[in-house]
């Protein structure tokens, strides 16, 4: 009788292990590519050609379909940080660190963006590039703590220890989403409240509701398809300071 | 097409978002090359890990 000792790799392992994430991520990463860029095509189709100008602001409402894109990953990608985090404490899950890192400076682009095309909007409708209300401020707020985190993992030399240490700064830092999500509903504000997700459903006619999800879908795969590849170079760039610290010990025996 | 009065603010914001984009991409794919550009160095050179030396 034998006995299989080398059980197959469960699913968790299969995430967690370096390796094994790589070889099955590494063959996902054109696909993603491809996917995303006909949804950028299809987007951009429909955000020019195929959808009419407002009625009340006209065409700056062309804007809205990279505004509000970007502000919907500027949390969603706190969300992964967020949820790497916790991984990364509870489970010491190694890909969760690597989540964690790779994330964050997607973060801080997409909440640039979603600053920098809300200011560019917010000039021709409300008369202001900017205003201290809630949501642009704890947007502001966002984009600093994100700068902060890819901060505090450069002051680390080693990783595992800055792992440790981002992971309870991002989950500190994840009260303010909550704060970014309800300011335009507890305080009086420029910004308009939540006009996509609401209890009687969307806001907006179905025009300017397609391209609005299709760009949605696409910056989503964007975001996606970065995480992975930025991932990745992750993984291998820890493999590459473990060949260095080898050569330099081989360096240091030598002599 | 026509744009309207704030045509330029649209355009700006696409425009600014496409560069950024850009070199979002263009970084991320710079950095994985340099990474594996050096790992590739040190294996040149003979450098493993000590796992890999075993075997």
């Amino acid at each position: 009788m034998t006995l299989d000792v080398a059980p197959k790799p469960n699913w968790f392992a299969r995430i967690a292990n370096p390796s094994q994430f790589l070889g099955w991520s590494r063959p996902l990463l054109w696909p993603l590519t491809i996917l995303t860029a006909i949804l950028f095509a299809a987007g951009l189709y429909f955000a020019f050609l195929d959808s009419p100008p407002d009625y009340q602001m006209g065409n700056t409402v062309r804007i809205m379909y990279i505004h509000v894109p970007n502000a919907w990953l500027s949390q969603f990608v706190y969300g992964v940080m967020a949820v790497s985090a916790l991984g990364s404490l509870i489970w010491r899950h190694p890909m969760a660190d690597v989540s964690m890192k790779a994330a964050a400076p997607l973060g801080a682009v997409f909440t640039a963006l979603a600053l920098y095309t809300g200011s560019l909007w917010g000039r021709p409708t409300w008369g202001t590039f900017w205003e201290w209300d809630g949501r642009m401020t704890s947007t502001l707020v966002l984009l600093l703590i994100y700068l902060g985190l890819i901060a505090l993992w450069r002051a680390f030399e080693d990783q595992l220890r800055a792992g440790r240490v981002v992971a309870v700064f991002t989950l500190i830092g994840a009260i303010n989403i909550p704060i970014v999500k309800f300011s335009v509903d507890w305080w009086q504000t420029l910004h308009q409240p939540s006009s996509v997700i609401t209890p009687d459903g969307p806001r907006m006619p179905g025009s300017i509701l397609t391209p609005l999800l299709v760009m949605m879908g696409a910056f989503t795969l964007l975001f996606i398809t970065l995480q992975l590849k930025s991932m990745h170079t992750e993984i291998r760039r820890r493999r590459l300071a473990t060949l260095e610290r080898q050569r330099a010990a081989a360096a240091e025996g030598a002599k | 097409m026509d744009l309207g009065p704030h045509a330029v603010f649209i355009i700006w914001a696409y425009v600014g978002v496409t560069a950024a984009v850009v070199a979002l991409i263009a970084w991320i794919v710079l950095s994985g090359r340099r990474v594996e550009k050096r790992i590739a160095e040190l294996e040149a050179q003979g450098v493993r890990r000590r796992a890999e030396k075993t075997t």
